[in-house]
Order: structure tokens, then C-alpha cells, then sequence
């Protein structure tokens, strides 16, 4: 964040970008990178690749499942408290002297709300936190990247990363198998 | 990278392959995209299409000249205040329960064999829930009302009665209509990305591009994208239990014979998976015909399909000898009339009907040849699908017409506003579902190539990784 405090002007390359050709390929330059210190990278895959987001720096978070679970718990006592309303204060009838309070019966309802609720934080916060959606990203300029979303696998160090040395990134990647290794304009 | 390893292990204890043939990633995208890409669909789904749009205008014409007359233009009478639009009602969600079973709950159970039939399947989810809904929300006779089936704070001061189970109904449908929507768009979107990466029109790249949200694959976002995958499944499959469970309790929660017993919602339950299948094969099998997809939806897939069948079948024949059961055992004498009336009244025939489709055909099934027949597997599954839509007649008007008092007996029979209804809904359903394959993937690309990638692991196609060297160290 502290790079972007410099002035106005960001730095028209975004990144170096590397084709891998297999999803091993990817998981092993990914684990290199990590490991050689880069921490501003990315990876992209046609399909999820297990171990790959543990594999670069902050790239597990799991505030989905919260969002999920406190979303579940907001619907279930909307659910139930709609109908406790309902029944207990805003209009109350009495049948046959039974409880107002009928809360077995409320539990279909609830349990409704409940996975409602739950969906819709989970799908929303997904997308959310994800930041999408998005009209554009540098990403993109990267060539070849069509077939990301087909057949081949990149992976991306960032020029906001402090390790980041136009060169020696690039022989760095290079070392690790690419097919092929370029920068990207912002 | 721990759990990589025990995947494959575990994976090695039922080596399975369920791809066919030579595939890499380029091969199964482009034969799955080549089906929306192709600006010529085949003459067939033109002809399907075609007739799914008529069948469309049909309803289209039905609800009109029955919100214009009213619902007495229905065969609907005293006793017989429900019919048709029940029994289409439960018939058509029941057969979307398929779709939620093989997105949610065969995900869960990491089933990997579901990797080619659950986005068609979810569609069909998606559409019979369409076709369901319409049913009770046009029985209310004033569909412009609808909107009171909801909780909202009006002037009449009035709220629906949430202690019943129609109301429970309302929740049930309208929240798995949402998650069913939403669990499909989310499974959808890596796939459009894909799509708008192959299109060559301009027209199909800005619209893809719109659609697919600016997805670009990056680790990150398949690690948020997977658990919000598996969090929609967890919450899917209790969901879908729930539906067809409070389904079945708009009848089992009444006193009327041979609807007030406690085997209704596991038997419902049963019953949609089994009719959902049927529907799965009577649409999966010409689809795996036309674009020749046998590769992807293997013999084994039609196998197992054909197994899940004859188990849910077999429930559901348990539950008719159950209610059999239940006349006798109840020492009712009204519970045991019904069970005379089934066997011999007036509608006996359609009883008898429903044992032949549902109790003796499924039978077949237990054949390893017929399994794999697609011929024989289509006709069953229409028998099935009549047979799952006789079972919600005799439940229904069968009760309704026989209860507890000689003098409100009646009898039943629909008009040709109830076939229109009915026959205008496939109608609909058709026309939604060739629509869906002729614009998005109707087979999951991202999963597909999900599994090549573990078929790869476990059977060693040119995969020269670490795995391969780990498992040479165990030996």
C-alpha cells in the first residue's frame, strides 16, 4: 500500500506473468515463487488447483464461512421472530386456549430463513470479497490469457512487490519451466 | 498438498474412470462449448424447440382464459377442492429434486461421477420449480393477490397463518427456487468465462464478458469460489429434504384417510429423487445422443443413474405397501376403505396403473444389460415419470372423493383446461431447457477438467509429477 503513496503516477507495468502448461507445473513454480520471497503474486488456473492458494502469500482467507455462519444465524432469529410476532404480539388469537407460542410450528419457517439467509451472505460475500464484479483487470493484457479460462495455467509476480526486478524476475521464471514469460502493461 | 496425496488414495480404493477415451483440457472444452458456440444448432433441437414453443403459448392461452373465467373452468369440485393443480404442482418439484441431489448431495459425498450431469440437471432444478410454482399460485384464483401468500405489514392489519403447513410451503419453494438460482449462477460463471474466451462474434463476447462478471481464474478467487461451493451444498441438501418433506405435509399434517401417516415425507422424498432421475435419463439420454457426449456421460454414468433409480423406486414401493399396511393396522375403518377404494372403486385402474409403473417395471432395473440399454432406460423413464404423476392422483382425488361421510363422496374428473394447463407446462419446460443448452454450457466445463486433472493422479496419463513419485516411495 505504501507504493501507491509516492505520487500519482502507478507504474505502467503491472507484472511479469509466466504460461505454465500443466496444473503441477503451476503448484510447484507457485511453491518456488513463495519460496524465493515473493509476496505480491498470483496465480490463475482454468479450474481450482487444491494446495494452490495455501501455496502464495495471504492467499487463504476464510471469512466467507463466517459471513456464512452469521448470516445464518441473522435469518434464524428473523425467521423465528417474524412468526413470534406475528403470533404472540401483533395478532394474537386464542384457539382453544392453546399457547400463542407455538414454536415447533415455527420451526419450518425458520429453518427456511435460516438457509436463506445463509445463501445469500455466502453468494454475496463471494463475490464481494473476491471484488467482483469488475469491468477490467491488468491481468488480462497478459498474452495468451484467454486460454486461462481453457487449458494453461499462469502465474503472476506483481511489480508492487519489493523483490520485483524486471530481469531477474524474468530469468527467475524462466527457471522454472514457463513456456513462456512476459510483462504486462498495466 | 497434504490432502492432494489422501485424494488420491482414496480415489485408488474405486479406481473409476469416468471419462471415456483420450481427453486433454482443450478437447473437453472445445467438444462442450462447440454446443452453445456453433452458430447452427442441429435440425433436432429446432424441432424440440419448436414444439417446446407451442407447448408454451398453450399455457400461455390456458392462464389467460383462466384468469379471465376463474378456476371453475378447472375440473375442480366439492369434494375435490384441490387436483391438478396439486398433483402438477408436487409432480413438477418433485422431479426438480434430481437437480439438488446431484449438485449438492453427490458433491458432498465427493462424488465425482456427477461432474457431467449436474449443471443440466440444476437447470431442470431451475425450470420444474418454474413450472411448479405457476400451479398453486394460479389455484389462488386471483394471481394478482399472490404477493399476500408473504409476510408484509398491510392495512388490513392481516398476516398468513404460519402455523400451516401451505404457508410453510411458501418458504420452502420461494427459498429453494433462490438457492437453486443462485448455486447454478455460481457454478456457471467460471464456465462463461470461458465461453466469452472462445466467442468470435463481438455480440457473444460483450454479452459472455457481462455475464461472466469479470471472472479471471485467479487462485484466490477458486479459494473463496470453492467454499462458497461447498457452504451452498451443505445448506442445499437439508434444503431439499425440507421442501418435499413440507410438501408432504400439506397432506399428512390433515385428518383425511390415507394422507395422515408418517410415512409421507421420506416416501415424497424417495419419490422426487426417483422421478427426478427418471426426468435426468428422459432428457440426458437424447442430449448424449445429439451432441454425442457419450465420452463424458459414460455407460457407467447411465449405470448408476439406473441404480439410484431402482433404490428410490423400491422405497417408494415400500411406502405403497406401507399405506396397504397402514389401513389394516390402524383399525380405522375409514383408513381401511380407502385402502378397498384403491383396490377396487372407481379409480382402481389408475391405482393398478401406478403399482405396474413404479412397483413391477423399475424391476427391470435390476438387470446389469438393461441398465446399460438406452433404449430400454428411456422408455423407463417415462414410465417412471407417468407413473410418479398417477401416484399424486391416487393420493389425491382418491382421498378427497371418499371421506368420512357418505353424503360428501364425489367424483373426479379434469376438463380440458386442466390438460391444457398440464401439457402447456412440459411445453414451457422443454422450450426453457433447449434454450439453456443452446446459450450456456449444459455441462460443467471447470468440473470437467477438475476430473481429468484427478484422472490424471490416479491413472497416470502422461502425469509426471510428485505424486507419481510418492507412490513409487510407498512401494
Amino acid at each position: 500500500m505504501a507504493g501507491h503513496g509516492h505520487g500519482p503516477v502507478e507504474n505502467p507495468i503491472y507484472g511479469m506473468v509466466a504460461e505454465f502448461d500443466s496444473a503441477d507445473e503451476l503448484l510447484a513454480a507457485t511453491k518456488q515463487a513463495t519460496a524465493a520471497g515473493y509476496s505480491k503474486t498470483d496465480a490463475y488456473s482454468p479450474f481450482p488447483i487444491h494446495g494452490l492458494a495455501e501455496s502464495l502469500p495471504n492467499g487463504t482467507d476464510d471469512r466467507v464461512p463466517w459471513f456464512a455462519f452469521f448470516g445464518g444465524i441473522t435469518g434464524c432469529l428473523l425467521g423465528f421472530g417474524l412468526q413470534y410476532y406475528i403470533a404472540v404480539i401483533d395478532y394474537p388469537l386464542n384457539v382453544g386456549g392453546k399457547p400463542l407460542n407455538t414454536w415447533p410450528q415455527f420451526l419450518p419457517v425458520t429453518f427456511e430463513c435460516t438457509v436463506l439467509c445463509t445463501g445469500l451472505t455466502t453468494f454475496i460475500s463471494q463475490w464481494a470479497l473476491n471484488g467482483l464484479p469488475r469491468l477490467h483487470h491488468p491481468i488480462f493484457n497478459a498474452p495468451n490469457f484467454d486460454r486461462a479460462s481453457q487449458d494453461r495455467f499462469f502465474l503472476c509476480i506483481e511489480t508492487k512487490d519489493p523483490k520485483y526486478e524486471p530481469n531477474e524476475t524474468a530469468a527467475f521464471l524462466n527457471g522454472l519451466g514457463a513456456l513462456n514469460v512476459a510483462e504486462v502493461a498495466r | 498438498m497434504a490432502t492432494e496425496p489422501m485424494g488420491g488414495k482414496r480415489t485408488q480404493l474405486i479406481p473409476e474412470n469416468f471419462i471415456d477415451n483420450e481427453h486433454d483440457y482443450e478437447s473437453v472444452t472445445d467438444i462442450i462449448a462447440r454446443v452453445v458456440l456453433n452458430p447452427r444448432p442441429p435440425l433436432v433441437w429446432f424441432i424440440v424447440t419448436a414444439i417446446g414453443f407451442v407447448g408454451l403459448n398453450v399455457m400461455l392461452m390456458a392462464i389467460t382464459w383462466l384468469i379471465l373465467r376463474g378456476t371453475g373452468i378447472w375440473g375442480n369440485n366439492q369434494p375435490t377442492g384441490w387436483a391438478w393443480d396439486i398433483i402438477n404442482f408436487v409432480w413438477w418439484i418433485g422431479i426438480g429434486h434430481a437437480g439438488t441431489l446431484i449438485s449438492a448431495i453427490l458433491l458432498l459425498m465427493r462424488q465425482s461421477w456427477r461432474n457431467s450431469i449436474n449443471r443440466f440437471a440444476e437447470a431442470m432444478t431451475i425450470f420444474a420449480v418454474m413450472c411448479a410454482g405457476l400451479f398453486p399460485l394460479l389455484h389462488t384464483g386471483r394471481p394478482w393477490c399472490d404477493y399476500w401468500l408473504f409476510p408484509y405489514p398491510n392495512i388490513l392489519g392481516m398476516w398468513p397463518q404460519t402455523r400451516s403447513p401451505l404457508e410453510w410451503d411458501v418458504f420452502a419453494v420461494s427459498t429453494y427456487f433462490t438457492i437453486s438460482v443462485l448455486f447454478w449462477f455460481l457454478g456457471l460463471v467460471p464456465d462463461i468465462a470461458t465461453l466469452r474466451d472462445r466467442s468470435q462474434s463481438l455480440w457473444a463476447k460483450v454479452l459472455y464478458g457481462v455475464a461472466s462478471l469479470g471472472w479471471r481464474g485467479s487462485a484466490k478467487h477458486w479459494f473463496r469460489y470453492e467454499q462458497a461451493t461447498n457452504i451452498l451444498a451443505g445448506i442445499s441438501a437439508p434444503l431439499v429434504l425440507s421442501v418435499h418433506t413440507i410438501v408432504s405435509y400439506d397432506f399428512a399434517v390433515s385428518i383425511v384417510p390415507g394422507w395422515h401417516t408418517t410415512i409421507f415425507p421420506p416416501y415424497f422424498v424417495a419419490g422426487a429423487v426417483f422421478a427426478g432421475f427418471a426426468m435426468v435419463l428422459t432428457f440426458g439420454l437424447p442430449l448424449r445422443a445429439l451432441y454425442g457426449l457419450k465420452d463424458f456421460i459414460t455407460e457407467k454414468h447411465l449405470d448408476w443413474m439406473a441404480k439410484i433409480t431402482l433404490a428410490t423406486g423400491l422405497i417408494v414401493f415400500y411406502g405403497y405397501v406401507l399405506e396397504i399396511f397402514y389401513g389394516w393396522y390402524s383399525g380405522n375403518v375409514y383408513e381401511l376403505a380407502l385402502v378397498n377404494h384403491r383396490f377396487a372403486g372407481p379409480y382402481a385402474s389408475f391405482y393398478w396403473a401406478l403399482i405396474f409403473c413404479n412397483g413391477v417395471w423399475p424391476q427391470a432395473l435390476w438387470s446389469h444389460k438393461l441398465r446399460k440399454n438406452v433404449p430400454f432406460l428411456f422408455v423407463t423413464s417415462l414410465v417412471i415419470g407417468v407413473g410418479m404423476w398417477l401416484e399424486r392422483f391416487v393420493i389425491i382425488p382418491m382421498s378427497l372423493t371418499r371421506d368420512f361421510m357418505t353424503s360428501s363422496w364425489g367424483y373426479y374428473s379434469p376438463t380440458i383446461w386442466d390438460w391444457l394447463l398440464f401439457l402447456g407446462t412440459m411445453g414451457f419446460f422443454t422450450f426453457l431447457l433447449f434454450m439453456f443448452i443452446k446459450v450456456l454450457p449444459f455441462i460443467n466445463i471447470v468440473e470437467m477438467r477438475d476430473l481429468l486433472h484427478k484422472n490424471q493422479h490416479t491413472f497416470g496419463h502422461d502425469a509426471s509429477d510428485e505424486h507419481t513419485h510418492d507412490v513409487e516411495e510407498v512401494h
